[in-house]
């Protein structure tokens, strides 16, 4: 266990959570709006083939993880008007949203199997001082400040309280002269965003390749995280950073050619997640908005 | 007078979606419409892959065939949604179960090769049904013990079952025949399930349409179906009423994780003849919508899947003929499926 392996270790549970805690946020901000998006798969795989295609048609990663987000806003918002004008129940729309984003991102990703694409480059200092470990990216750097900002956001401003009150009690938002409809667009259009840079952070910093179904539903343990990190974007940061850290140190293990079959450890994140949830879970269950899941149908 | 307390709680046999033969067409033709404008958009010929579509599907016999083909394990993985379903249990884990079922049943093809086949057969039955049956029941133990909700668990043991199938293929399974393409040894004359005049429709279509009926006489003419519809309705004046509420979350997902092993079972054995990795296109994941589709009744899920092996043909005619990737049939799907939630109010 030289240094090397640690160093190397923390730093790819630094780039792998990077990509999870941006989708955790997504989630967050939806479900804390009252509404469970299990499509969250499908709009980090809707961001992984946009901003992949994006940025090998312009040359520019920049402009990839920004058509990313819009085509994640945008998927989000088909889903919320389905779930929120129409009234659909959320876990069979969100799977709904799952296929659709399995099938557009394919359809997408297509001509750009085997691309060649500017990778998002490394800024700053190299990391923990070591050369060959290179430089974090620009979302990698941002994805806490994020968080921070998430935060403040739901906690700390007049938008936030009335989110929350939709994910608590829609009527009570609607008594205090909100509507619970814009606000759970809002929190949709911005889940989407910023899942789909979750999944887009996967194909331009990661992978640097456009493979179908790539996230290999990290979108469904970044919604097991959301519980983990009890509805609160602080608490999303450790969280993702001990999932990319199992990641991180099964893909260490796997390239210093451990003994153990690489199928086996590829299992690690899932079982740590079911894991945790047992360990986790229904305790903080309390801490749920007591309205997840539920449509609004407007007060009398 | 505890049973008409039962009786009161139980919620209606079968709530099937209200969707009258002409909005039906309707949605069948919109979706056809935006999902052509999105293949245009990519640059292929929509039109040509519908007509094409249509010539494979209904211009011949085989053709024909290979939609009941395709419609077999989605029966089996609706049923495997449609029976939690009905005491409030989400099972969104088919897919795992399958191959699970699949992975049980090929041990047993590949342990006991002398066997006759009707004793072989049996066995893997009864092995694929063993390994779907764990799978699920992992997932009904945490939610009987209030620690885990089952819709994030299945979904996430998805991703583990096809991991454990991979290992065994490419490790102690490897067939020494096949170097480049890792997959089992292939399974012997006795451990295939027989198929019908030349065509790829096998056996599994019957255990399909069978566990349909059970889980519809189960449901609807006994007590068993009677506690659990009353289980759907308020799983807590049940529980009050001195129904063992969680003997059946545990008994149900079992049942249900057996079943889409079942399926897993029957695509090794008739359609692939070994275990390989890429076992199920998503038969698991069509399985929940279809049963979802059909308001979980069991008339419903037959021509629910029957509709899906058709929109399922589209996807591999796109695929032969104009190089799309299969996958993209799920958006198909997606496009219907946004539509249809849409209506339902």
């Amino acid at each position: 266990m030289s240094t090397s392996f640690a160093a190397a270790v923390l730093t790819n549970s630094v780039l792998s959570g990077t990509s999870l805690l941006y989708a955790t946020l997504g989630e967050l901000v939806g479900e804390r709006a009252g509404i469970v998006n299990l499509g969250l798969e499908g709009i980090m795989l809707i961001g992984a083939s946009a901003g992949f295609a994006a940025a090998a048609v312009t040359d520019d990663p920049y402009l990839g993880v920004l058509a990313a987000g819009i085509a994640g806003t945008a998927a989000n918002l088909l889903f919320g008007y389905v779930v929120i004008v129409r009234r659909a129940n959320q876990l069979a729309a969100g799977l709904t949203l799952m296929f659709f984003g399995l099938g557009a991102s394919a359809l997408i990703g297509r001509p750009f199997v085997g691309a060649i694409v500017p990778g998002l480059p490394g800024l700053g200092m190299s990391v923990l001082g070591i050369e060959s470990l290179g430089e974090f990216d620009l979302l990698v750097w941002l994805a806490a400040p994020v968080a921070v900002l998430l935060w403040c956001l739901i906690f700390r401003t007049s938008w936030g309280l009335g989110l929350r009150a939709t994910g608590e009690d829609p009527t009570v938002a609607f008594a205090s002269g909100r509507s619970p409809e814009v606000l759970r667009f809002q929190a949709l259009a911005l889940g989407g965003f910023l899942g789909a840079i979750g999944g887009a952070h996967l194909s331009l910093a990661l992978a640097l390749t456009w493979d179908e179904g790539m996230t290999a539903g990290r979108g469904f343990i970044a919604i097991a995280l959301v519980i983990f990190a009890r509805w609160n974007p602080l608490w999303a940061v450790p969280a993702a950073l001990v999932f990319g850290g199992a990641e991180a140190l099964q893909l260490q293990l796997q390239a210093r050619g451990t003994a153990v079959s690489p199928f086996l450890m590829t299992m690690i994140p899932y079982l740590l997640t079911l894991l945790i949830l047992v360990f986790w879970g229904w305790n903080r269950r309390s801490a749920a908005p007591a309205s997840l899941g539920r449509s609004f149908y407007g007060v009398e | 007078m505890r049973h008409d307390m039962v009786l009161a709680l139980a919620r209606p046999e079968f709530r099937a979606m209200k969707l009258p033969v002409p909005r039906a067409a309707m949605t069948a033709l919109a979706s056809l419409a935006i999902f052509a404008v999105l293949l245009l958009i990519a640059g292929k010929d929509p039109l040509r892959a519908y007509h094409d579509t249509l010539i494979y599907v209904f211009g011949n016999t085989y053709g024909f065939s290979e939609l009941l083909v395709r419609m077999t394990p989605v029966l089996l993985t609706a049923v495997a949604v449609a029976l939690p379903a009905r005491i409030g249990l989400i099972n969104v884990g088919g897919e795992g179960q399958l191959y699970m079922g699949g992975w049980l049943a090929t041990a047993g093809a590949l342990s006991f090769p002398g066997w006759p086949a009707w004793l072989l057969l049996p066995l893997m039955t009864l092995l694929g049904f063993a390994g779907g049956a764990i799978w699920a029941l992992l997932p009904g133990v945490l939610r009987a013990a209030r620690l885990v909700n089952e819709t994030i668990s299945t979904l996430l043991l998805n991703y583990v079952a096809p991991l454990i199938v991979s290992y065994f293929i490419f490790g102690p399974w490897r067939s020494t025949e096949s170097a480049s393409y890792p997959e089992s040894p292939a399974f012997v004359d006795a451990a295939r399930l027989p198929s019908f005049g030349g065509t790829r429709v096998h056996l599994g279509l019957l255990f399909g349409l069978v566990s349909l009926a059970l889980y519809s006489f189960v449901i609807r003419r006994t007590r068993w179906g009677l506690e659990m519809r009353a289980i759907g309705g308020n799983a807590e004046a049940s529980a009050r009423l001195g129904i063992p509420v969680s003997r059946y979350i545990l008994a149900t997902m079992a049942v249900a994780g057996g079943i889409a092993g079942i399926a897993g079972m029957a695509e090794v054995s008739a359609i692939q003849g070994r275990l390989v990795s890429g076992l199920s296109p998503g038969y698991g994941f069509t399985g929940f919508l279809v049963a979802w589709l059909a308001g979980n009744s069991a008339l419903g899920i037959v021509v629910m899947a029957f509709l899906f092996a058709v929109v399922s043909s589209v996807g591999d005619i796109l695929q032969i003929t104009q190089d799309v990737p299969y996958s993209v049939v799920n958006l198909l799907m997606a496009v219907i499926l946004f539509i249809v939630l849409s209506q339902n109010r």
